[in-house]
């Protein structure tokens, strides 16, 4: 099993630093700036989601549909 | 033992994911999201060499090569279902789950089809009444 185990630490620690980053942005009461913050974790995360979930595809089809 | 590693990267990816569904949810979905491709990657890759072995006994017992790759076709359909299924269904939306579940079964029915047909023709052809 020689995946990257770093990535999900990446993930768990992107999630947990935006919620300070919106904690702490909400308290300074800058609402919109604390919610754009969530809005790039999150889009960032999704990159490397949806780039796992592409290897996942172009594997299966390597293997399974001989294309 | 990848056993133990599976099972140590789910029970960490609960841990994690608890931790992080008290402040945001979607980061949660998406790490469980991760950790599911992540064992399905290392499946793959296991699933890969078995299929090579199927693959050289067919070439070498002279089977239509095209039922094997139907076949194949099939448990990669049911392979990808069952994830995004999962996935879904982790996130709370039990009917999309089983829309994609449909989706899945009538696709392999749909690859199905002419295999199935070739086996009614050969059992129609048996019958001494069709002649």
């Amino acid at each position: 099993m020689n995946f990257d185990i770093n990535a999900i630490f990446q993930i768990a620690g992107i999630g947990i630093i935006t919620a300070m980053i919106h904690t702490v942005l909400k308290q300074m009461g800058k609402e919109d700036m604390a919610h754009w913050a969530t809005v790039i974790g999150f889009v960032v995360v999704m990159f490397m989601v949806i780039r796992l979930l592409d290897q996942l595809f172009q594997e299966i089809k390597t293997i399974f549909l001989f294309q | 033992m990848e056993i133990i590693q599976v099972v140590g990267l789910g029970l960490l990816v609960t841990i994690l994911s608890l931790i992080l569904k008290e402040q945001k949810p979607m980061f949660a979905f998406l790490l469980t999201a991760c950790a599911a491709l992540f064992i399905f990657i290392f499946l793959a890759d296991k699933i890969a060499a078995v299929i090579r072995v199927i693959e050289s006994l067919a070439l070498e017992t002279n089977v239509n090569l095209v039922y094997l790759k139907t076949i194949l076709k099939i448990i990669g359909i049911a392979y990808i279902a069952e994830l995004g299924a999962q996935i879904v269904r982790d996130s709370g939306f039990s009917s999309i789950a089983s829309k994609i579940e449909l989706a899945g079964k009538v696709l392999i029915i749909v690859m199905a089809v002419p295999i199935i047909e070739v086996l009614i023709r050969t059992v129609i052809s048996m019958l001494p009444a069709s002649a």
